[in-house]
């Protein structure tokens, strides 16, 4: 019998084959905790009696989610955490960086074969690079931070191959809202989804990052990507890794598999208040739009940025809504920056601000009064996630969201 | 003990807005639960009655503010269909016991019910629903009252170990 990417990960780095369903307690190579976890995450840690962390460079520190601080307590949040690294010796990026998920991707902090965890539920987007990682609670963030390791039960996993060429202003999210449609939200609890196939292979590295962001919204454990060529030359620069073969036995058990063909596929919108509530965009055009978000852990790298400045080209976007860009790092604001990008942006009337979760938080700044809608290309459509519980949330593509802008109500990307 | 009942999907959103993350303290966070979903919910719920819910409750964020909040409330005991992975094991993790039961759809809001925990059984009504048993790993961290109570007395743990 074969093994998945997911059993040999976990092979790997016990010394010992393993298979899904097995519980064990396994080592982690890396942690990442921020501003809205890791007070909590910290607490507990000391409660178990923690003195000193596991591996003071193991830990991944950084805030993103109400940066800069937005009220005394977020500030104090910050401040403890401060404190926290300078006494453990622990590197803090801080405020100056960006999102979590995006600063461990650009910071090479996720490597093939590698375990990592996060207390933040799309720590899965590392999967991108053939990491096995995935989200977890703050007591367990607090576990991992004394030991250096934590109880997994190996996941199941579901294939999905992917063929077909995009067709013009068709995405790595439009593929990704169609699988939760169809996986649903809690299809693949407690598994993992593999992505794989030929369209896979031709995605970058911005791409499978969408891709497997999104794995967490139909309850998956982790999304993965078997590492190649791409994911190698991405590292190039960022850190030296060995290569390490990950490739799916052709004899591995899988709990399904799916098969996508892009090449017919159709911009996609997730409509309030679940992700899985997905249609295709002829469907809701004309809805009338009150905000409109480009950015996340989802979708705020220079990639998208690009496609929609693709879209708005020399245009404005209509005054009857409000644009909100947010590059995801500093790294992605520089290239857009240095692009024009912003410039383009700023001048049709967006609102570009520094790298940060932004109204994806729900928490921060950009959120919805009653009965106001926003479109937005970050992750999650819940009732209230982006302010009032009688808003209404819509996910779409930079594209979908750029094109949209442009006329203050849901609009075809390839209409425009 | 009385019933609180939700439907499927209830996220981490919808049990603590994110606007309310700043807070760590469970009986500060517990002023918020619900808050635009159920806003009676925090003002009504008293210690030991039960939330009772659909598929997949507590997905979404990782946030432990959420059982927290509902620790803050008073609830020991969460019944559901199913359950989203991270929320389930930082409930069993914080000290909640959240049960998975096939038949929760059954039992209405405001439900007077019994949980037999050494029995897996709740009752209502006369009637008896089956519970399944949490995982051997998680139940000795309930036995302990938690991963931090479970946690302070370990010098080290072995990797690589297995377990039921």
């Amino acid at each position: 019998m074969g093994a998945t990417i997911v059993e040999k990960i976990f092979s790997l780095r016990c010394g010992r084959k393993v298979r899904a369903g097995e519980v064990v307690m396994a080592p982690v190579d890396r942690a990442m905790i921020h501003d809205i976890t890791g007070p909590l995450a910290i607490r507990n840690f000391s409660e178990m009696g923690g003195e000193k962390v596991f591996d003071p460079r193991g830990v991944i520190m950084l805030f993103d989610h109400q940066v800069p601080a937005d009220s005394i307590a977020a500030a104090e949040n910050q401040a403890f955490m401060r404190m926290f690294a300078k006494d453990q010796g622990i590197f803090n990026y801080d405020v100056h960086e960006g999102i979590c998920h995006q600063v461990v991707m650009e910071k090479g902090l996720a490597a093939p074969g590698e375990i990592i965890v996060g207390a933040d539920s799309h720590t899965c987007m590392y999967g991108a690079s053939g990491a096995f990682a995935t989200g977890i609670g703050s007591t367990d963030m607090g576990f991992v931070l004394k030991f250096g390791s934590l109880y997994f039960r190996i996941p199941e996993s579901i294939r999905t191959e992917v063929s077909g060429k995009f067709p013009w202003r068709v995405g790595a999210k439009d593929l990704i809202l169609a699988i939760t449609r169809d996986i649903g939200a809690d299809g693949a609890t407690y598994q993992a989804i593999e992505f794989a196939g030929e369209t896979i292979s031709g995605m970058g590295m911005d791409g499978r990052m969408t891709l497997c962001n999104m794995a967490i919204e139909m309850g998956a454990k982790a999304g993965i990507v078997p590492p190649d060529m791409t994911t190698y030359r991405y590292f190039e620069g960022r850190r030296a890794v060995t290569p390490v073969d990950l490739t799916s036995d052709p004899d591995a058990e899988y709990d399904g598999r799916r098969t996508y063909d892009v090449s017919e596929l159709s911009p996609q919108v997730a409509i309030p208040h679940n992700v899985d509530q997905v249609v295709p965009v002829e469907d809701v055009t004309g809805t009338r739009v009150d905000q409109v978000f480009i950015g996340s852990c989802t979708n705020g790298r220079f990639e998208d940025l690009a496609e929609a400045a693709e879209v708005l080209s020399d245009r404005i976007f209509s005054d009857s809504v409000r644009v909100i860009i947010i590059p995801a790092s500093r790294d992605e604001y520089l290239k857009a920056l240095r692009a024009g990008l912003i410039e383009r942006f700023v001048s049709a009337g967006a609102l570009v601000e520094a790298p940060c979760c932004g109204p994806c938080m729900g928490g921060a700044f950009g959120l919805l009064a009653p009965g106001e809608v926003s479109l937005s290309t970050s992750n999650r459509n819940f009732r209230g996630r982006q302010g009032s519980t009688e808003a209404s949330v819509y996910l779409c593509s930079p594209a979908t969201a750029a094109a949209s802008a442009l006329y203050g109500q849901i609009t075809d990307p390839r209409e425009v | 003990m009385r019933v609180w009942k939700f439907g499927d999907n209830i996220d981490t959103d919808a049990i603590i807005p994110g606007r309310y993350l700043i807070h760590n303290d469970p009986a500060v966070l517990a002023l918020y639960a619900f808050e635009g979903i159920r806003n009676e919910f925090a003002g009504g719920v008293r210690k030991g009655d039960i939330v009772v819910a659909g598929r997949n409750f507590g997905c979404g964020s990782s946030r432990e503010h959420a059982p927290l909040a509902l620790i803050g409330s008073g609830i020991g005991i969460i019944i559901a269909r199913s359950f989203a992975r991270i929320f389930y094991r930082n409930a069993v993790n914080v000290g909640i016991l959240p049960l998975v039961c096939q038949r929760a759809d059954e039992i209405p809001d405001g439900a007077d019910i019994t949980v037999n925990l050494n029995q897996h059984t709740i009752e209502y009504r006369g009637k008896e629903f089956l519970t399944e048993p949490v995982p051997g790993f998680l139940q000795d961290i309930i036995n302990a009252g938690g991963l931090v109570a479970y946690a302070r007395d370990l010098e080290e743990v072995q990797t690589c170990t297995g377990s039921q």
